[in-house]
């Protein structure tokens, strides 16, 4: 892997500019084109700009001026978030050749910020996946493991950061879509507070729960980008208006750790089979944690267990919304037989099974839990069970500073494996949901791995606004496991 | 007369479209530039990717659309809920950009209001439900077997009002709807355009045996835009309900349309054909915070309505109800009402004076002229406050009255100079009159005759033959009184 600090040093030293290493890394994705990480490479705009790059460093006296902290980082993003004058396919045959508009705000602060974007990366059809293999134009690969999946749904941004092409990518996490690629990948993946990074220009899978965040090598490069991409965006109206002030220093010792017991049950059916390996990384780490001064707390998370069937409820009726838009008539592409339509729900039938299975699946969910005479059973008794979840972490962040859990409860599994069970692939979720549920941020940090050497990954929660803590809490880790 | 043996069971819903400057969730123009009609503008060039529905853009809602909104809400008498949320309402059409409506389902911004209209004299208290906002959508057109889809009007602001089924006849629903046109376009926050299809009126209509109270089977009259229409669907739909019940049918729930040019209602969709709307609250958007000193803020801005102006100004200032009710439903004859009232200083029976006329020429001749006149029109208030003055004095005919304003708004000239330059003031004097009215009665002998012999309608005759004679200028009673001087040989 490499790092933001390496390729700007190098830059600085004279050792490489950036149109090098941008050439370098172009490269290196089309040797290793078969990860299918990317699903769109733009070298002649990266190459442009790294030149720029190149210019401006030069301008500067061989100094990355102060506002231009990414000053010729080649960066990735995932292919659901617009970038103007390149296409967003969202891993879709819907919107195969759907020109970006405009940028999402997160992409543009980037740009802004002096970053080199090389390219799209792959991810599940409209975010709707755990696995990588739900895209319409063949699944990423692991890798560490290239018969493995690497996890879903920000899977190229996870792959291409984990095999070197990129320091940093940014993905999107609405139950678990940067922190489980991270960990099945081994590279480190943050989920923002709810609202701190701009929406505007992600595209919606489910808007209460959708969440940009950045992959990365190390925790100090996912926290110089998630530096970059927050702040206020009046185009979001759930943007968060004045990030609160970051606490002072924190250091491990004198940290309350909690550890839900509903998390690391005995109760096999309680903890969904969670690999005897993955507890046991999950577990040194946490006694890493405690050698390093830190309070070890048993908490309780009552109502976690419901978080599975709370969100697959609030996140396929807002998907099956959010989606409606995708018809053919204003852009994207239509159905090949759509001359052949007769009736208005012809045409809309045709124009729509463009969408995979997976993606179809879930809208139909959706529109059923929203329909007359379940609304009330399904829809509205999942957002109140979304209140309990939330009140559930307000107590807990009463009593320890953060919580940790695995990612997932296993290690990257094959491709194929789980394909035949939508539920089984559900309850990869388990531990990333309840903080997409309740808004907070969350982190995955590699923590070894298991014997076939793939990489499991640690899970911290904290409460709104505590990305600083989490980002110091894992450096404290980095590397010593 | 037999009391009739069914009674109509009327509800209304009206969309009104705001006059805010951008739409209610981008930042696009909410109307074409002042001047052009919305047909004049080329098809989807009001647009931007928030109103097309482009993947990834997201609603921010316009603060005006909200302020506006309470405005109605409060000059309606409705309470405002300090927390409201926009919902998503979800239905697939083209030109509906993203598959779903924003607008306002359980949690409306206004609720329990009520508008005073008058149903054969008497006042009766027609109760408002809900007022809440919502986003126009586009307009499809069905030509030369393709549909065309034009997006401009998509996202422009609209607030839908809707009624308690407080209305028994389709008259009342006209005055209801004149009398809410007239106190929205007061309140300034819309253009109350109908040709534009600003004002669009969806009503809903039961009948039942008279003296019933149960509800009968409603039918839904879509997307009516005229007041006389809104009368002429309700008076169709009436007769046909009538009819299918007393052929021993029943009525069916279902969505009719309103062709005006056949003069009828055709069924548009049932009730099984019905839409589930999907409702639930917008994820992009924020619940609507409003607290109260705010809203009393919005309270303070609100001016007097018209049927209050009405009111007002049948009792101080002896004004006809007709004359009134013309003036106080147009806020541009309101204005010139109001600015020369005004400026005729600050004594009550002359404003008294002033008043009436100043309002039967604003609902007569200005209003004819303003229709007429297709250049710069010049009025000011002042004029009519002139006119008014010198049409009481006695010094105007008011055929030389309706001259002189139709020259004060081609030049804007003051009423006086005007009146000079035309040689028009009225001539009141014995001394001048009296040789015409000798040389008419001289040349009119037999009409003199019979004037005599009691034939009072020769007057007329006489006195037009005299008017002819001095240009107009000759005052009407000055004559009438040397006429009955000479005829009984004073």
């Amino acid at each position: 892997m490499i790092t933001i600090r390496e390729i700007q040093e190098k830059a600085l030293q004279g050792e490489s500019s950036f149109a090098a290493t941008c050439e370098n890394l172009i490269q290196k994705i089309h040797q290793r084109s078969k990860l299918n990480a990317f699903l769109s490479v733009e070298s002649q705009r990266a190459h442009e700009r790294a030149k720029w790059a190149d210019e401006q460093l030069s301008r500067a006296g061989g100094k990355i001026p102060a506002h231009l902290p990414l000053l010729g980082v080649p960066v990735a993003i995932k292919d659901n978030l617009q970038w103007s004058g390149s296409r967003t396919t969202c891993a879709s045959k819907m919107l195969e050749n759907y020109c970006s508009p405009f940028s999402a705000t997160s992409v543009s602060r980037l740009e802004r910020a002096g970053a080199v974007i090389l390219g799209k990366t792959n991810l599940d059809e409209f975010a709707m996946g755990g696995s990588g293999e739900h895209s319409a134009f063949g699944p990423a690969l692991n890798p560490r493991d290239e018969t493995r999946v690497p996890g879903g749904s920000s899977s190229g941004s996870a792959a291409a950061v984990a095999a070197g092409l990129v320091p940093v990518a940014l993905g999107s996490d609405t139950g678990g879509s940067i922190r489980l690629p991270a960990s099945f990948c081994g590279v480190v993946g943050l989920k923002p507070t709810y609202g701190r990074v701009s929406r505007h220009g992600l595209v919606a899978f489910a808007s209460s729960l959708d969440q940009v965040g950045p992959l990365g090598a190390t925790m100090e490069d996912v926290s110089q980008v998630q530096r970059v991409i927050e702040g206020f965006d009046p185009l979001d109206s759930t943007s968060i208006r004045e990030i609160p002030p970051l606490p002072l220093a924190v250091q491990v010792r004198g940290v309350r750790i909690g550890v839900p017991q509903e998390f690391f049950a005995d109760d096999p059916s309680a903890a969904s089979g969670l690999q005897p390996e993955v507890r046991l990384r999950v577990e040194q780490a946490l006694q890493k944690y405690e050698s390093l001064g830190a309070k070890l707390v048993p908490i309780s998370l009552p109502h976690v267990r419901h978080a599975v069937s709370c969100y697959y409820l609030i996140a396929v009726a807002e998907a099956s919304s959010n989606l409606s838009r995708f018809d053919g008539i204003r852009f994207g592409t239509r159905g090949p037989r759509v001359g052949e339509a007769k009736t208005l729900e012809d045409f809309y039938c045709e124009n729509r099974s463009l969408f995979g299975k997976e993606v179809k699946r879930r809208i139909l969910l959706g529109t059923f839990v929203l329909s007359a005479g379940f609304h009330e059973a399904y829809y509205k008794r999942a957002r109140i069970v979304r209140e309990l979840i939330r009140a559930d972490f307000e107590v807990a962040f009463s009593q320890v500073d953060l919580i940790a859990s695995p990612v997932a409860p296993t290690t990257a599994f094959k491709l194929g494996e789980q394909n035949l069970n939508p539920i089984q692939m559900y309850l990869n979720d388990l531990y990333t949901i309840p903080a997409n549920l309740a808004g907070l941020p969350a982190i995955s940090l590699p923590v070894g791995s298991d014997s076939l050497g793939l990489p499991v990954g640690l899970q911290l929660i904290g409460s709104a606004h505590s990305e600083t803590l989490l980002i110091q809490l894992g450096r404290a880790l980095e590397g010593s496991l | 007369m037999t009391p009739p043996k069914f009674e109509a069971v009327i509800g209304l819903e009206v969309h009104c479209q705001l006059s805010t400057q951008t739409k209610i969730f981008c930042a696009c123009p909410a109307s074409p530039p002042s001047g052009q009609s919305v047909s004049e503008i080329e098809p989807n060039t009001l647009v931007c990717p928030v109103c097309v529905g482009h993947p990834g853009t997201l609603p921010v809602l316009n603060e005006r659309v909200v302020e506006y909104a309470v405005r109605a809400g409060l000059a309606l008498g409705c309470g405002i809920r300090n927390d409201s949320v926009v919902a998503r309402k979800n239905y697939f059409y083209p030109d509906l950009p993203r598959g779903y409506q924003l607008s306002q389902h359980d949690e409306p911004i206004c609720e329990n209001g009520s508008l005073e209209i008058q149903v054969k004299e008497s006042p009766k208290k027609v109760r408002i439900k809900r007022i809440h906002l919502e986003e126009d959508a586009g307009k499809s057109s069905h030509e030369f077997g393709v549909t065309l889809v034009n997006l401009n009007r998509a996202g422009v602001p609209l607030i839908e009002i809707v009624t308690e089924p407080d209305l028994r006849a389709p008259e009342e629903a006209g005055d209801y709807l004149r009398e809410l046109h007239a106190a929205l376009v007061a309140l300034g926050i819309t253009n109350g355009n109908l040709q534009e299809g600003n004002f669009r009126c969806d009503a809903n209509i039961s009948i039942r045996p008279s003296g019933s109270e149960r509800l009968g089977t409603r039918v839904e009259i879509k997307n009516v835009n005229s007041f006389r229409y809104v009368e002429k669907a309700l008076h169709f739909e009436i007769a046909r309900q009538i009819a299918v019940i007393e052929s021993g049918r029943s009525v069916i729930q279902e969505t009719r349309l309103y062709d005006s040019q056949r003069d009828q209602t055709f069924s548009m969709r049932t009730k099984e054909e019905a839409e589930d709307y999907r409702y639930f609250p917008d994820p992009d958007l924020l619940p609507i915070s409003l607290d109260e000193a705010w809203i009393g803020q919005v309270q303070r801005s609100i001016p007097e309505l018209p049927a209050q102006k009405r009111i007002r100004w049948e009792s101080e200032l002896s004004l006809s109800s007709a004359d009134a009710r013309r003036v106080a439903s147009d806020p541009e004859s309101t204005r010139l009402f109001e600015e020369a009232i005004a400026g005729s200083g600050e004594s009550p029976a002359a404003r008294r004076t002033i008043a009436p006329v100043v309002a039967h020429l604003i609902v007569g001749e200005v209003a004819r002229l303003k229709e007429s006149e297709d250049g710069e029109f010049r009025l000011a208030p002042s004029h009519l406050q002139e006119l008014a003055a010198e049409l009481a004095k006695g010094q105007l005919s008011s055929t030389a009255a309706k001259k002189i304003l139709g020259l004060a708004c081609r030049t804007g000239e003051a009423v006086g100079s005007l009146i000079d330059q035309a040689g028009l003031r009225q001539e009141s004097g014995s001394d001048a009159l009296l040789p015409i009215v000798d040389a008419v009665l001289a040349e009119n002998a037999t009409a003199v005759a019979e004037l005599r012999s009691g034939k009072e309608k020769v007057l007329g005759f006489l006195l037009g033959q005299m008017m002819k004679r001095s240009g107009g200028r000759g005052n009407p009673e000055v004559l009438r009184e040397l006429i009955k001087k000479r005829i009984q040989g004073i």
